[in-house]
Parts: C-alpha cells; sequence; structure tokens
C-alpha cells in the first residue's frame, strides 16, 4: 500500500541521487556542489528564517527605533513591556485563547468525522458505501469558493434546527467537519490494513463498534496524528471563514481581529501580537516536522 | 488555500459486499439488518451524514439555486432567471478583476514555479542534515498568513527607512512604493504570497525526487551522461507528473486568492489589485448585501476550476496505476 505513512521522509538518506561518488571524486565537482550547498543555505536561511527571526526582534524593539533603522539589532536597547502591553491591553490573551479553542474544536470535530466515516467507507462498507464515498469525493471538485455565501446563509439559519450559529464557535467547528480530504485519507489507511483481522473479529461476535473501537482504533494511530496535525493548525491559520461567522470581537481569533487592530495600535505592539500569533504553529511545526516534511498530507499528490 | 492544495488520488469506492437480504416478511428482514450490523452502521456514518449534509451538499445545492434567485435576506428570494449571470458579466469591474485574478496566477507561476523546483532538486543532492534545509524552506508556510501579510506590510513601507527600502538602499536603489503604485501592487503581493506557500512546493518535489529509480541514473552514467545531462534527461522526465501536478494546484489555488489582496492594498490602488474572490466578497459581505450576484460569480469562478480538478484528478490516477 502506499498510504500516508510509509511516504519516504525527506530527511532520510536515498542510494543515491543525480550526482554519483564518482562525480564527486571530481574536484571541480566536488566545489560547485558545496558551493551550490553553501549558497542555497545562506538563502534559505535569509529568506526562510530572516522575517521570522526580525519579527522576534521587532516584537521586543521600540517603534521608533523599527521605523527609523528596521535591519539594526537593539540599537537603543529592548522594549520586553510590547508583549505584556499586546497581551493584557489589547486583550491578545482573550483572542489567544479564543484561537486555541476555535483550533481544538474544528480539530475534534474533523477527527471524529474522517474517523467514523473513513470507517464507514472502508471497513463496514455498507450497501450503500458507494453512493456516499461518490458523494464524498465530488466534494472535492468543488471549490471553497462556491460554499462561501451558501455556507454563510445555512450558518445563519441551520436548516432543522432554526438556530443560528453566527457569533459561536460553532459556526466555525461544525463546518471544519466537512473535509473530504480528511475523510478519504482516513479510508486509504484503512484500506491499507490487513481485512482478516476484521473478518475474525467478525467470526468472534464483534459488531461495527465493538470492531471500531477495539480493533480499528487502535490500529489507526499514525493517520489520526496526521490528520491531527494538520487539522490543527489549518484551523488556527485560516481568517476568512471565522471573519465572516465571528462579527463580535469577543469571539474573535487573532487572525480576524489582528487586522482591525493595526489601525489603532503603535506599530511595536502590533508586532509583537504578531510574534505570540506565530508561537504556537512554529512550536507545532518544531515537534512534528518529520510529519510535515514527509510530506505526509501530501503524500497522496505525489504518490497515488 | 491550504484545503485546495492538498488532495489525493483517489479510488474508485470499494464494491460492497453483495448480501441479498433474506427473504420472509419485512418485519424479519429489518430484524435481519439490525442483527447484521446494519442499524450501527447507520448510528456510526450519522455525524458525517449530517456534517456533509448540512455544511456541504446542501449549502453546495443551494448555490445553485441561489444564483438565480435575488436574494437579500430582507425580502424573501424570488426567482430571476439569469439575471444575476447578465448583471455580474455586465459589471464593468469583472474584467477588471479577472485580468487582475490572471495578472497574479501568471506572476505566481513565474515567482513560485522555478524557483521551488530548483531549491528541490539542489536540496535533493545534499546528503548531511537535509532535514534542515527542508525544514527552512517549510518555515514560512507554518506562519499564519494573516500574520505574514501584516508583516510584509512593514515590510512593504513606502518611507526610505521601511525594511526593503533600506536593504534595496544597500545597492543604490529605490525607495519603491512597494504598495502605493498600481504597477508596483500586484508584484508585491505575489513575493508575499510566493514566500508563504513556496515550502509547501519544495516538499512535494523532493518527495518525488526520492522516488526517482537510482538505476536511471547509473544507466545514464553508463552512457556517459554528465551531471546537467542527467538532470535534464532523467530528473525531468521523471518529475513531469509532479510538475503538471503542481502547476494545476497552484492555478486553482492562486485563482481564489483573498487574504492578500484583502489585508494589504483592499482593492487598491486604483482597483489593480482586486480580484475575483475580493469581488464575491463584496457583492455579499461589502454593505450590498447581493447575494445572488455574488453565488452568480462563485459558480462562475467554480465551473473553471471544476474543469481544472478533473484535469488533475485523471492525472493523479493514471500516473497511480503506471
Amino acid at each position: 500500500m502506499s498510504g500516508p505513512t510509509t511516504g519516504r521522509a525527506t530527511g532520510q538518506m536515498i542510494d543515491r541521487g543525480i550526482v554519483s561518488d564518482a562525480d564527486l571524486r571530481r574536484p571541480g565537482v566536488r566545489r560547485g556542489v558545496r558551493a551550490v550547498h553553501a549558497g542555497l543555505l545562506v538563502a534559505l536561511v535569509v529568506v526562510g528564517l530572516g522575517p521570522i527571526l526580525w519579527l522576534a526582534k521587532a516584537a521586543i524593539t521600540p517603534t521608533q527605533d523599527t521605523l527609523r533603522a528596521p535591519i539594526e539589532v537593539f540599537p537603543n536597547g529592548t522594549d520586553w513591556a510590547n508583549l505584556a502591553v499586546a497581551w493584557t491591553r489589547f486583550d491578545i490573551d482573550l483572542h489567544f485563547f479564543n484561537t486555541l479553542w476555535l483550533a481544538l474544536g474544528s480539530w475534534a470535530v474533523q477527527l471524529l468525522i474522517a474517523v467514523t466515516g473513513g470507517y464507514v467507507l472502508s471497513v463496514l462498507r455498507p450497501v450503500y458505501a458507494r453512493v456516499l464515498s461518490a458523494l464524498v469525493l465530488s466534494t472535492l471538485f468543488v471549490p471553497a469558493v462556491v460554499l462561501l455565501v451558501p455556507l454563510y446563509l445555512t450558518v445563519l439559519d441551520v436548516p432543522v434546527a432554526n438556530v443560528s450559529l453566527i457569533n459561536t464557535f460553532w459556526a466555525v467547528w461544525l463546518p471544519a467537519g466537512a473535509n473530504a480530504f480528511n475523510v478519504l485519507l482516513v479510508a486509504r489507511f484503512f484500506d491499507g490494513l490487513p481485512r482478516e483481522v476484521f473478518e475474525a473479529a467478525k467470526v468472534d461476535g464483534a459488531g461495527p463498534f465493538r470492531l471500531g473501537w477495539s480493533i480499528v482504533l487502535p490500529m489507526s494511530r499514525p493517520i489520526i496524528g496526521v490528520v491531527s496535525v494538520f487539522a490543527f493548525i489549518t484551523a488556527w491559520k485560516d481568517f476568512l471563514w471565522p471573519l465572516l461567522v465571528l462579527r463580535d470581537p469577543a469571539v474573535q481569533p487573532l487572525s480576524v481581529r489582528l487586522p482591525a487592530l493595526q489601525d489603532y495600535v503603535e506599530l511595536d505592539v502590533l508586532l509583537a501580537a504578531l510574534a505570540i500569533s506565530t508561537v504556537i504553529p512554529i512550536a507545532i511545526f518544531l515537534v512534528f516536522q518529520r510529519l510535515f516534511l514527509s510530506g505526509a498530507g501530501l503524500s497522496g499528490a505525489v504518490k497515488g | 488555500m491550504a484545503d485546495t492544495t492538498v488532495s489525493l488520488a483517489v479510488r474508485s469506492a470499494p464494491p460492497a459486499p453483495s448480501q441479498a437480504p433474506p427473504g420472509g416478511p419485512r418485519g424479519g428482514r429489518v430484524a435481519a439488518w439490525i442483527r447484521r450490523g446494519g442499524l450501527s452502521t447507520l448510528v456510526i456514518a450519522l455525524p458525517m451524514l449530517l456534517c456533509f449534509g448540512l455544511f456541504s451538499w446542501f449549502p453546495i445545492a443551494r448555490a445553485v439555486v441561489m444564483s438565480f434567485q435575488f436574494t437579500n435576506l430582507v425580502t424573501a428570494p424570488e426567482f430571476v432567471g439569469l439575471e444575476n449571470f447578465t448583471y455580474v458579466l455586465s459589471d464593468p469591474l469583472l474584467p477588471v478583476a479577472v485580468r487582475n485574478t490572471f495578472y497574479f496566477a501568471v506572476l505566481a507561476l513565474l515567482f513560485g514555479y522555478p524557483i521551488p523546483l530548483l531549491a528541490a532538486v539542489a536540496m535533493s543532492e545534499v546528503r548531511r542534515a537535509r532535514g534542515l534545509f527542508a525544514a527552512l524552506a517549510y518555515l514560512p508556510v507554518v506562519v499564519p498568513p494573516v500574520v505574514a501579510v501584516l508583516l510584509w506590510k512593514t515590510f512593504y513601507s513606502g518611507a526610505d527607512t521601511g525594511v526593503f527600502n533600506t536593504i534595496a538602499g544597500w545597492f543604490g536603489a529605490g525607495p519603491f512604493p512597494w504598495l502605493q503604485h498600481p504597477d508596483w501592487a500586484m508584484p508585491s503581493l505575489v513575493l508575499e504570497a510566493t514566500w508563504a506557500a513556496a515550502g509547501g512546493t519544495v516538499i512535494i518535489y523532493l518527495a518525488a525526487l526520492t522516488s526517482v529509480p537510482p538505476e536511471l541514473y547509473d544507466a545514464a552514467e553508463v552512457d556517459g551522461a554528465g551531471i546537467w545531462r542527467k538532470i535534464w534527461h532523467v530528473t525531468l522526465p521523471q518529475l513531469r507528473p509532479v510538475l503538471f501536478i503542481t502547476l494545476i494546484l497552484q492555478i486553482i489555488g492562486t485563482s481564489q486568492v483573498f487574504t492578500e489582496p484583502y489585508l494589504f492594498t483592499g482593492g487598491g490602488p486604483a482597483n489593480s489589485t482586486t480580484t475575483i474572490l475580493l469581488m464575491i466578497y463584496n457583492y455579499a459581505f461589502g454593505g450590498r448585501g447581493d447575494y445572488g450576484a455574488a453565488t452568480a460569480l462563485s459558480l462562475m469562478l467554480a465551473v473553471v476550476l471544476a474543469i481544472l480538478s478533473a484535469i488533475y484528478f485523471r492525472t493523479t490516477r493514471r500516473w497511480s496505476t503506471t
């Protein structure tokens, strides 16, 4: 099977690449390769890390220094108070925890739908699985832009329930669950599990609930990890949808609140707020680096 | 954009086991169905059915209906035929927005297509600490888009002490009106968008590069090929499918660009960065509340994108079977 867990990690050694050992024995080639790699490393540090380091520096630099000498490092000392001012006076704490709740809730809903959905489509396979699978798959062809307005009107007045979810976290949590990509990713992972185990469990009298809980769920830890990390980080980064449905500043996440702040907050405090908003995604990236860099969430696009 | 840039080759649904329901009275059949776990299966499927039903299938169907209706949430929706479509198509802003979106997509390809490829090919030859290279390249992707845009807005300060203008000054150039001039605004937006997205493309290419069979390079060497000829005759042809996929994914992603023009420039200066999605947003949420026109325009964009994603899926599927 070519499920997401089997994708070769990019950090892993490969047998050989374009440049052979014989090529490398030629001094000209060796120097050239070294120069390319050194240049690449410098470029990556400047372009990839540079802006983030600059943000970290500017977050604790007084506004006047950032405006007058943006490249210099602390020409007139540091100003750690920026972080505290952003956190307490401009309610970044509130928006930080709003973002956290939004991300955790979206994660929980996405995981529930992806695992139960994948389980039904791949393992249980009722007679209607074919139709259901096609319906889920078809939503992948519908770009997000089509849903924007009708989904907004749906959240404004949910059919059957007749409630408005506007300005509640549910307006973000529930639509996050309707993610066909997650469902199909989990279903594909389950397709690769040994079916004999399921059959044996069924013979032993395990119903759908027991089979799912005691057999399939313990085997699906790798795919749950992949779905979880990407669900959380996507929710943290989300902007347009929360902008539409969370109009009340008291429930807004950082991404929605920050653009509003830029109009009346001093630059150094705004940059401090930006830095605070970046800490969690970067921490998650550093902890789960292998998962991101193995292209776990992308492997399907690369190798079917 | 993240959602559309990630996708997978999908197999057709597994064939349902053909369990013919046993004959007999109707009540017996239902009981047998429940005994076989049919009811439990339905209960397990329920969260997905409800969630997709309410927040995906229903809104998609509603989009089609709404595009033929006049809806402003004040008066009851009424059917107006093709009026929304003709209204949108005759909006003088539409050609501008289409041209801007197209311009954004082309620039994004120029900036964001060759650079990740070159970086990935060079990176794939790194024998030690390749993880460090990949991590540095991917780092901007995890920065929240809003943070990235607001940070770059500071970089793009038009003052001669702005970050980029200071750097340009080292080379005796500038100061440049990064976001203030109609000719400069769009390339500036694309530059930031490329910074934010290129890392993902690099990772896709790296994964594809590691799966090039080493025997092909061995064979090319037997035929006397040097490094450049190996890149040209082995590496690039092997990457062709993934190059095509990233091309389509990038077009689908860039044609729905919103955050950059909305936060950087609000569509200005002089509408030079108004994109299709910004137009849709303004129809519906920019005070006019014209939901019919907004959905009509979304649908037209969607048809174009659906054709592209159909090509994408055909390619990934064909590729996965070869």
